[in-house]
């Protein structure tokens, strides 16, 4: 049998990987993508506690989670191609003024 | 109950079977499909290699083994060489969820015969057929050719399209039968109304043939088939996404393809044709065995209609096919669901 | 103990697919480990017994998620990262960062937890999806109605900020780029 502090363990491990991932890539879509990866590592510790109270509720909310992460998927990488479009870089550090 | 090592080893006995049978099916579904499109178009299709032309798929893996394997140097080499096994291994993993008889015994040992008995088995094949769609994308745009990306682009926004009036379709029948593991599906339409109509979910009320045409429309277009086979279609785009693969690497996504709509046509035989059951008669062992050869024989009505089609319809053009598949059979999936909802509501 | 080894394998592959998708230059590559970070997560769910939440894992999240991140990337074609005197600075302080993150969460987490149940499969606890139907249409009606507008309003946005025509560019914008191979 599995202890529940291993599940929460690994979800810290990937959560402090997407944070990490987020600060230091370049690359707008690898940074969305270090987010998806939080999203993930809160995913599993939700259901590691929904185990732990047995409530389902822990489950019902990462459903909405993972609802929440498609909704927000789809109109960040409408943005990032927008981005693309004027400025012809996927690269943050050649993303920070204002005007082009 | 089964001990460790009987079910291990009963378990490996099906999936050599299994693995067998589905790799058999498939090389003979390519020699059915080139001798009934053959017959439909008036000429004789494959007819001089063994008798009936039925040793020929025999030859075509000879041929793709001696064949030349000619990796492009301009490909992006790992996912070049991870997209076709992604695509034929996701299309065998899909056969150890689907149950082909009822439960029996050999050697005083008592299985079902499926491979593994999961219970939500329905969803984790719309899942590996979700995941299909990553083979076809990153064959195409490995590939760094432009024909293999519009292909693989095309396919990829066809599959992902189409995968929602597929799932739709399969809801009226999961609320009708209200479990998603396939043997319980399946068992629920046994026996007879009014002594000779079967109790198949296709017979069932209004709403389930109208979702049975919905679902088969749809299953031609997540196997990438004619009359949605834009993508891979020879007079428009080479070959689409598997243009520049050659010799092994092809015959994976071939074998993926036709693995697919033998998987498809076994989903619509469970689901909506009762699986396995048929009339029964004779001796035990024969009792045994019957139910596996209605379930052949409904699979192998469903590859025929798929291979007629093929010999039949011209394909749709790519923005007639996207129209069709959001405008026309999302809508009508979306009111079947509703209407059977109501009725199920209704009669509690 | 047979649990305990698939834990330990699946979260191993996890932790590793997550330290490729920081690793790798080519965002495809990170987009194929963070797939295989989604594939592992959906196996453990299926240990914790969410196995409707699995399959809606693999359906959602890696088969129509990330086949979207797939397609913009494949789309746009913006090729490796670039190493830029910035990114030297950030993978320096990137690794000790982790560590002192993952700890400073493990910490919160546990510390709050006094009596951790362990996980063992002989329960009747499974979240199948009668359960999980039951909670969501009858306590969070509301919620999964929202969740609809959600999606609704976010396929406008997605419409509307990735057409070509009209997007946010005023009369003083630069030139338009030259016209992409857009499908």
């Amino acid at each position: 049998m599995v202890p529940i502090s291993y599940y929460l363990v690994l979800s810290a491990i990937l959560f402090a990987l997407g944070v990490v991932g987020f600060l230091i890539k370049r690359n707008l879509i690898t940074l969305f993508m270090s987010i998806e990866l939080m999203l993930n590592a809160v995913n599993l510790a939700f259901v590691a506690f929904a185990w732990q109270w047995k409530s389902l509720n822990g489950q019902v909310f990462v459903f909405f989670v993972m609802v929440v992460a498609a909704a927000e998927a789809a109109v960040g990488l409408a943005i990032i191609i927008a981005v693309f479009r004027t400025r012809e870089t996927l690269n943050v550090d050649r993303v920070n003024l204002l005007k082009l | 109950m089964l001990t460790i090592t009987t079910f291990i080893v009963v378990s490996v006995i099906k999936i050599v079977i299994a693995l067998v049978v589905l790799l058999t099916a498939v090389a003979y579904s390519t020699w059915l499909e080139r001798k009934v499109v053959g017959h439909i178009q008036n000429r004789w299709g494959p007819k001089r290699v063994g008798p009936f032309g039925l040793l020929q798929p025999l030859a075509d893996g000879a041929k793709f083994i001696f064949k030349e394997d000619l990796t492009p140097p301009y490909v992006y080499k790992p996912l070049y060489l991870a997209a076709p096994i992604l695509s034929l291994v996701l299309a065998l993993t899909s056969i150890s969820l689907v149950p082909i008889g009822n439960w029996v015994t050999v050697d005083g040992v008592r299985t079902p015969l499926e491979i593994t008995d999961v219970n939500i088995g329905l969803l984790i094949m719309l899942g590996i057929t979700s995941l299909s769609v990553y083979g076809v994308a990153l064959a195409g745009w490995s590939s760094n050719s432009k024909y293999s990306l519009l292909g693989s682009l095309r396919a990829s926004a066809q599959m992902v399209s189409y995968e929602i009036a597929l799932g739709l379709s399969l809801v009226g029948v999961l609320i009708m039968s209200g479990s998603l593991n396939l043997r319980e599906i399946v068992d629920m339409q046994s026996g007879h109304v009014w002594a000779w109509i079967p109790r198949w979910n296709i017979f069932r009320w209004p709403t389930q043939i109208v979702a049975f045409f919905v679902y088969l429309a749809a299953a031609f277009a997540e196997t990438n088939r004619v009359p949605f086979d834009l993508p891979e279609a020879e007079t428009e785009l080479v070959a689409g996404y598997h243009t520049e693969y050659s010799s092994m690497k092809f015959a994976m996504f071939f074998m993926a393809e036709y693995a697919n709509m033998i998987t498809v046509a076994s989903i619509a035989t469970l689901l909506f044709l009762g699986g396995w059951h048929g009339p029964l008669f004779g001796p035990w062992w024969l009792q045994d065995l019957l139910p596996v050869f209605w379930f052949a024989l409904k699979v192998f009505g469903f590859i025929f209609l798929y291979i007629w089609i093929r010999g039949t319809l011209p394909r749709f053009r790519y923005d007639q096919l996207m129209a069709f598949g959001w405008k026309v059979l999302f809508p009508i999936a979306v009111a079947n669901v509703l209407v059977t909802s109501l009725i199920v509501a209704l009669q509690k | 103990m047979f649990q305990l080894v698939l834990f330990f394998v699946f979260g191993t592959i996890a932790v590793a697919a997550a330290v490729n998708l920081l690793a790798q230059r080519h965002p495809i590559n990170s987009a194929l480990s963070l797939i295989v970070v989604m594939a592992c997560l959906a196996t453990l769910f299926l240990l914790i017994g969410a196995e409707f939440l699995a399959a809606i894992q693999v359906i959602v999240y890696a088969g129509a998620i990330m086949v979207l991140f797939v397609f913009v990337i494949m789309l746009l074609n913006a090729g490796e990262e670039e190493r830029t005197p910035g990114s030297r600075v950030a993978r320096l302080l990137g690794f000790p960062a982790v560590v002192l993150l993952a700890g400073l969460v493990a910490w919160t987490l546990l510390a709050r937890n006094p009596h951790p149940v362990p996980v063992e499969l002989t329960g009747r606890f499974v979240g199948s999806p009668s359960a999980i139907a039951q909670l969501l249409f009858r306590d969070f009606l509301l919620p999964f109605e929202v969740t609809s507008v959600l999606i609704l309003i976010a396929i406008m946005g997605a419409v509307v900020l990735a057409s070509p025509a009209g997007t946010a560019t005023g009369p003083g914008s630069p030139a338009e780029p030259p016209a992409k191979r857009e499908v």
